[in-house]
This record gives C-alpha cells, sequence and structure tokens, in this order.
C-alpha cells in the first residue's frame, strides 16, 4: 500500500459514490453538487495518472465551465414542482434492467482487455503541455525523437510521423464550438410579445444608444431593446 | 515514504499558518489605511488583555477570531443545510489550494549540490493552468452558498458573482497567454526564471497584458470597485447574508486570500517575482543568505501589491452591473486579443528573442508595447465614451424617431409571436 | 522535476476501466430515470467522463498495462472536454427554450409532435 494505491481508492471511491448519489437524489440541485464533486474526483485522477494539463483542463473548463452553465440552467428553471421529480417505479424498472445489461456487457468487456504489446516503462515522462501543444498545431515531437531515423534524414518515413497529428481535428473542433455558441445564443435570443416590447420601449428610448451616424430604424430599435433589456 | 509524507506535512502547516495569520493582520492593515484614507485613527486600542499596554492595536485580529469561534453557528430553517454547510469550505478549499504551486525562489543547501526548490509542488509543468483551474473552482462555494441560502438576496448575489467570474476569466487567461507565449512554458517557475535571467520584468515588457492582468485579477478577488456579489447596500451581503460564525469567517478569509493571491500572481508573473537588480542575483542556485533575501523580496513586492488594491477599495465607487459586464466583455477581452497577437506578430517578424541580452534587446519591443497601450486606451476612450458616462441617462426625452418607431413596433401584427 | 507521487507504482489499468465502467453505467441509469431535463444532460456528462478517464488511463505512463502511445489519449480526452461543453451550451439552450415553451422541464410532456 502506498501512496498511488492511497490516493486512487481515495478518488475512486468519491467518483463512484457521488456518480452514484447524483442518480439517486431526486433534488435537482444536489444532482449538480455531485456532478461537480465526481468530476472533480475524475480531475485527481487524471492528475494521478500523469495527465497533469488534462487534468488541469478538466477543472477549468468541465468544472469551471460546463458545469457552471448547467448549475445557471437548474437556478434558471428551478420552481418548485421541479426541483424535486419523482420517478415512477416502471421507469426505475427499465433504467435497471438497461444499467444492469450495458454493465454486465462493460464488466465483461473490461476483465477481457488484451494484453499491450509493448509496455511503456515506468520512468517515461508524462507528456508536456508544450508536446500537446505542438500536436495540435501539426508536429509530432515525440514520434520524430523516439523514430529511428535521426532528425536531419527527411526521408518518407520520417516526414509521414510528423504529419499524422492533430491540426485538422483541431480545426474541426474550433468550426464545431462556433458553430454551437452560435446556434445557442440564437436558440436562448431573448423573445418577447410585442406589447411587451412597446410597454418597455418607453423607459429605454432615451438611453437606446445607436451607433453614430445609423438613423434608428424600427427592426433595429427593437432587436436592440430586446437584446438590452 | 514517511520522509515524503512528513515534509509534505510540515510544508502544508507553513504555508497555511502563514496565510491564516497573514490574512488576520492584513484585515488589520485593511482597517489602519481605511482610517487613514479616511482621516481617522481606526482601530488602536486591543493590546494584551488584562494590562493596559495598548500595542496600537495589534491584539484586535485574536480578539476578532475569539469573537468569531464564540458566536453562535446559527443556522437558518429553511436552508438545505448539507450545501449550506458544505459552500463555505469548498471557498476556503479552493483559496489555499492555488499556493500548492507558487514558486519562493530555490535553495542550494551545500555548495555544489542540487538546488531545492521552495513550494509545495514546485515544477509543475501545468502550474499556470492548474492555477485557474482552481480558480475556476472557486465559483462553485459562491453559487452553493447562495442557492442554499433558500434567500433571494443570496441567490442574486450568487448569480452576480458567477457571471462576473466567469466573465473576467476570459481576459485573465488572456493576459496570461501573452505571457506563455514570451516564456514558451506553463510553469511558474520559468516565467519568473525568464524576467530574473534577463532582468526585464514583464510588467515593462507588456503593459498592455498587465492592465488588463490586474483589473481582472481584481474583479476575481471580487474587491470593492467590483463586489457586485456581496453589495451591501443592495443586497444585504450578498451570498453571505444568512452565515454567521465560523462559517461566515471562512467566506471572509477566503476573499481575503483571494485578494493576497491575486497580489503574489502579479508580483510573480509581472513584477519579477523574487528578483531585484542589483540585489538577489539570476541564477537559479541560491545560497542561504540568498535565498532568505529572495522570500522577503518577494513577500515585501507582495505586501506593497496588497497596499496598493487596499487604496484602491476606498478611492473607487462601485460599478453598475452593466459597466462591469462591458468593462469585461468590450474592453478588456478586446484589450487582450491585442496583446496577444501583436505579441505573437513581433516574435514572428520583428525578433524572435527579445529577452537574449536584456534592456539593449527588449527596448524596441518595451517601447512598441506601451505606445500599444496608449493607442488602445485613446481608442476606447474615444469609441466608448457612452458606455461610461455615468450621467443618468433615463431622463432624456423620447425623440421624434423613438416615438414613431414605437408605433411602428405596435402597428405590426404579431410575427414575432408565431415562432 | 515531475511529481513525486507519479513514480512510486503503478495502478492497473483495469482499475481504472472499473470506474469508466461505472460512471458509464450510472450516467446511463440517470438519462433514462430522470424526468427533469438537465438531470439528462447530467447523465450525459456521467458518460462523456467515462469515456474520457478510460481514454487517460489507457495512454497513462503511470497506469501499468495501458496501450496507446501517451499523446494519443490525452488529446482526445481534450477534444472530449472541448466536445462536452459545446454539448452542453447547445443543451442548455434548447432546455431554457423548452421551459420557455411549456412552462415546465419534465421530458415527458414534451411529446406534442407525437402525432
Amino acid at each position: 500500500m502506498d501512496f498511488n494505491w492511497l490516493f486512487f481508492w481515495i478518488l475512486a471511491a468519491i467518483t463512484v459514490t457521488s456518480a452514484v448519489a447524483a442518480v439517486l437524489t431526486t433534488h435537482i440541485v444536489r444532482m449538480a453538487f455531485y456532478l461537480v464533486v465526481c468530476l472533480g474526483a475524475v480531475a485527481g485522477l487524471f492528475f494521478l495518472a500523469g495527465a497533469y494539463f488534462v487534468g488541469a483542463m478538466q477543472l477549468m473548463i468541465y468544472v469551471g465551465g460546463t458545469v457552471v452553465l448547467i448549475g445557471f440552467g437548474v437556478m434558471l428553471t428551478a420552481r418548485t414542482p421541479f426541483v424535486r421529480m419523482q420517478t415512477t417505479p416502471d421507469q426505475w424498472l427499465l433504467a435497471m434492467v438497461t444499467a444492469a445489461t450495458l454493465g454486465a456487457m462493460l464488466l465483461q468487456a473490461t476483465l477481457r482487455y488484451p494484453k499491450p504489446i509493448e509496455p511503456p516503462g515506468i520512468g517515461e515522462p508524462a507528456v508536456s503541455p508544450g508536446r500537446l501543444g505542438t500536436a495540435f498545431l501539426g508536429l509530432r515531437l515525440e514520434a520524430a525523437s523516439s523514430g529511428t531515423s535521426s532528425q536531419t534524414g527527411g526521408d518518407g518515413e520520417d516526414a509521414e510521423s510528423l504529419g499524422v497529428a492533430y491540426l485538422l481535428p483541431f480545426e474541426l473542433v474550433s468550426v464545431h464550438l462556433l458553430a454551437v455558441l452560435i446556434g445557442a445564443a440564437y436558440l436562448a435570443r431573448p423573445r418577447r410579445r410585442p406589447d411587451q416590447e412597446t410597454g418597455r420601449e418607453g423607459e429605454h428610448a432615451g438611453a437606446e444608444r445607436s451607433g453614430p451616424g445609423e438613423e434608428p430604424r424600427p427592426a433595429a430599435v427593437a432587436i436592440a431593446s430586446g437584446g438590452d433589456s | 515514504m514517511i520522509v515524503l509524507c512528513v515534509t509534505a506535512l510540515i510544508k502544508i502547516f507553513i504555508i497555511i499558518g502563514a496565510l491564516m495569520t497573514a490574512a488576520a493582520y492584513l484585515v488589520l492593515v485593511e482597517r489602519w489605511v481605511a482610517a487613514w484614507v479616511q482621516d481617522r485613527l481606526g482601530p488602536n486600542r486591543a493590546g494584551i488583555p488584562l494590562t493596559k499596554i495598548r500595542l496600537w492595536g495589534l491584539g484586535q485580529p485574536i480578539a476578532d477570531g475569539l469573537k468569531f469561534i464564540f458566536k453562535e453557528e446559527f443556522v437558518p430553517g429553511h436552508v438545505d443545510k448539507i450545501l449550506f454547510t458544505l459552500a463555505p469550505i469548498a471557498t476556503l478549499a479552493a483559496a489555499v489550494l492555488i499556493y500548492a504551486v507558487f514558486p519562493f525562489g530555490s535553495l542550494q543547501w551545500m555548495a555544489g549540490g542540487e538546488p531545492i526548490p521552495l513550494g509545495l509542488v514546485s515544477g509543475f509543468s501545468a502550474g499556470l493552468v492548474f492555477i485557474f483551474a482552481v480558480n475556476g473552482v472557486a465559483v462553485y462555494g459562491i453559487i452553493l452558498g447562495g442557492w442554499a441560502s433558500n434567500n433571494k438576496y443570496s441567490l442574486f448575489g450568487a448569480l452576480r458573482g458567477a457571471a462576473q467570474l466567469i466573465a473576467y476569466e476570459i481576459p485573465l487567461s488572456l493576459a496570461i497567454l501573452t505571457l506563455v507565449l514570451a516564456a514558451g512554458s506553463l510553469r511558474v517557475e520559468d516565467v519568473v526564471a525568464q524576467q530574473a535571467e534577463s532582468g526585464v520584468w514583464n510588467v515593462f515588457l507588456h503593459p498592455l497584458a498587465f492592465v488588463v492582468f490586474f483589473v481582472a485579477a481584481t474583479a476575481e478577488a471580487g474587491r470593492l470597485p467590483f463586489d457586485l456579489p456581496e453589495t451591501e447596500q443592495e443586497l444585504v451581503g450578498g451570498y453571505h447574508t444568512e452565515y454567521s460564525g465560523m462559517r461566515l469567517m471562512m467566506y471572509l478569509v477566503s476573499e481575503f486570500l483571494h485578494m493576497i493571491t491575486a497580489s503574489f500572481l502579479i508580483v510573480i508573473l509581472f513584477f519579477g517575482g523574487w528578483h531585484l537588480w542589483g540585489l538577489t542575483g539570476a541564477e537559479e542556485a541560491a545560497t542561504w543568505p540568498i535565498a532568505l533575501l529572495r522570500v522577503a523580496v518577494l513577500l515585501v513586492k507582495v505586501l506593497a501589491v496588497v497596499f496598493f488594491f487596499m487604496l484602491i477599495r476606498w478611492s473607487w465607487p462601485r460599478f453598475r452591473f452593466d459597466q462591469l459586464m462591458a468593462l469585461a466583455w468590450q474592453v478588456m477581452v478586446p484589450w487582450g486579443l491585442t496583446q496577444l497577437v501583436f505579441l505573437a506578430l513581433w516574435l514572428e517578424f520583428v525578433e524572435e528573442d527579445p529577452w537574449s541580452r536584456g534592456w539593449a534587446s527588449a527596448w524596441p519591443l518595451a517601447a512598441a508595447n506601451a505606445a500599444l497601450l496608449a493607442a488602445v486606451w485613446l481608442l476606447t476612450a474615444w469609441v466608448a465614451q457612452p458606455y461610461y458616462d455615468n450621467r443618468p441617462r433615463r431622463l432624456a426625452l423620447p425623440t421624434k424617431a423613438t416615438v414613431a418607431s414605437q408605433r411602428a413596433i405596435t402597428a405590426i401584427p404579431d410575427a414575432s409571436q408565431a415562432n | 522535476m515531475e511529481l513525486p507521487l507519479a513514480h512510486a507504482s503503478q495502478i492497473p489499468l483495469i482499475a481504472y476501466l472499473l470506474v469508466g465502467s461505472v460512471l458509464f453505467v450510472t450516467g446511463i441509469t440517470c438519462m433514462i430515470a430522470k424526468r427533469n431535463l438537465i438531470g439528462i444532460l447530467i447523465g450525459i456528462e456521467l458518460i462523456l467522463n467515462a469515456g474520457t478517464v478510460n481514454l487517460v488511463a489507457m495512454s497513462s505512463p503511470f497506469v501499468a498495462g495501458s496501450g496507446l502511445p501517451a499523446l494519443d489519449g490525452q488529446v482526445f480526452a481534450l477534444f472530449v472536454i472541448l466536445l462536452a461543453a459545446a454539448e452542453a451550451a447547445a443543451a442548455l439552450a434548447i432546455a431554457l427554450t423548452y421551459y420557455g415553451g411549456y412552462a415546465t422541464i419534465d421530458v415527458d410532456h414534451g411529446d406534442r409532435l407525437n402525432g
């Protein structure tokens, strides 16, 4: 029993317990809280596995960003009847049957995971953020250095191993993120009925900040005040 | 393993003990500064108990701490008990955890030996990302506390706090990205070492990034111009309205720790960390006196920044919430992006390594960045004047055009209701 | 200098995979059993995390029996994290629109297209 096992057991226990608690509780805010605990413990598992950058990113993007968004969603929709919603027994039965089937399948697959061909040595250094960054820019430094040919050799194999990196997926993910953000902003844009809009119009008309030289057209004013208020 | 455990525990105790004492006495310093700014005397009575020795009020933090400990731990009946207890703990834990990666220089035990880095987890290869990751987790203390209090004021404070912290994380990260681009590393030690070796502090090289970072760090710490989550006048305390006793103290201490964290980050990233020209030297290995001197230099710099934060608190009024958001999204994010792109272009097309020969090679970049700061500042002040005009605008009468547009809107049939 | 703890001993890969399996199963259960739209979203996050745990563990140099090259798993874990952020933004927008249109967050009432 050493530190690695100790911390693994602690973190794994926190992860599993909070995930199960998130399923069992009916209170939506507690559910979000258990999710936060679970994701934090998973970030700890990443640190333990030597993936420091991924662990920090899990904390920063997932715990610090995504779940805060979910928390906003919880608070914006948390009217008393929706905070606690009971699940009917037949739904529980369906969920349990599905989960048990999937669990049995996953357990079997996990236990039969094939042995790796060449186990990496224990002294091998962890992946540093720099190597991750260069991989996103299209350079695989460790593939180039671990190859038999030296850096100076410009043969086809070396160039191929340098070329296989993540520039294209990186760009795809960026474009995807942009598209999703625009879509989300479009979906969640404020929509008001015209009577409400005119009711608020007098209050904001004087405060309208149209750009210089832009005459306030009706549509522009309506959109601007709709987004402003 | 035992040795590792014991040394780690000793380090943790030293750091946490020093932090708690520092927080307690900085509260006293803040009250003194407030009194000085407002031309009052401030706390000067509490000294050694049962005697008449007053010691300029140095006993005040102990009295305050005892008061917090002996106060009743009141939990209102309408709160969510579990989350109500966990929220201040989460806040304090996140505030303390950041100090794990701060570097205090390094120490050479004996001549020719390996230098030992001072600090809890030194050389962490993703240290800068870790700092902001933990900073992001601190939001939950505010959200959970505000929610669990089951109080409208608290919930408003929590929502405000979450929106503010998330908004200002982006300019903060942009300013950091500039330094990462310059240092080529995510280690905190490397950023300090680069400034020490070249002798050019980042604040001279990237003044625009410094301004963005300073404003964003103040907002993240929730100090006065940005303390909208807990405005006493509007929200009667915001997210910690319902708290009392030790739980309240956890919130207050972690707020102070956030300020000290911000000061540490500013000093380490922009003011050269432990480096001071002609005094500390620049090489990594340091003997005992030099190492102690470096720690002292670092702490003095941090105290100076903390003092500046206190002056800001008593100098500026609070922002309105729309001003706060406009400052984050319309000023700080574009400024941070400008600085980042400018530095990238400079490193690519003008000079690849401006740090190689100290000031002799760094002055063009410093001059260009100073000019950039002036230009961007003037441009913003010219373009965005209406946004930051504090005069009341609601009194302005509707013009003919807006009245006509209102009529036009009422005349439109229910087109927008259909979707 | 890396973290000293990481060199102590190796955890077998199967331990990480079991944690991932438990996360996946709980996520599926959460998705099926919850009626709250945001509860379903939380289930999806659990499932995505199960995948991330497996990816990181399979490529970790500190886990005994991991097979992937060190870089691949971490890069894909980062992609999963980013896609989860995008997914949460879109799903939250849908949830708020649904809440605005139906005045409830219970997905069982959203069957107007059911014919």
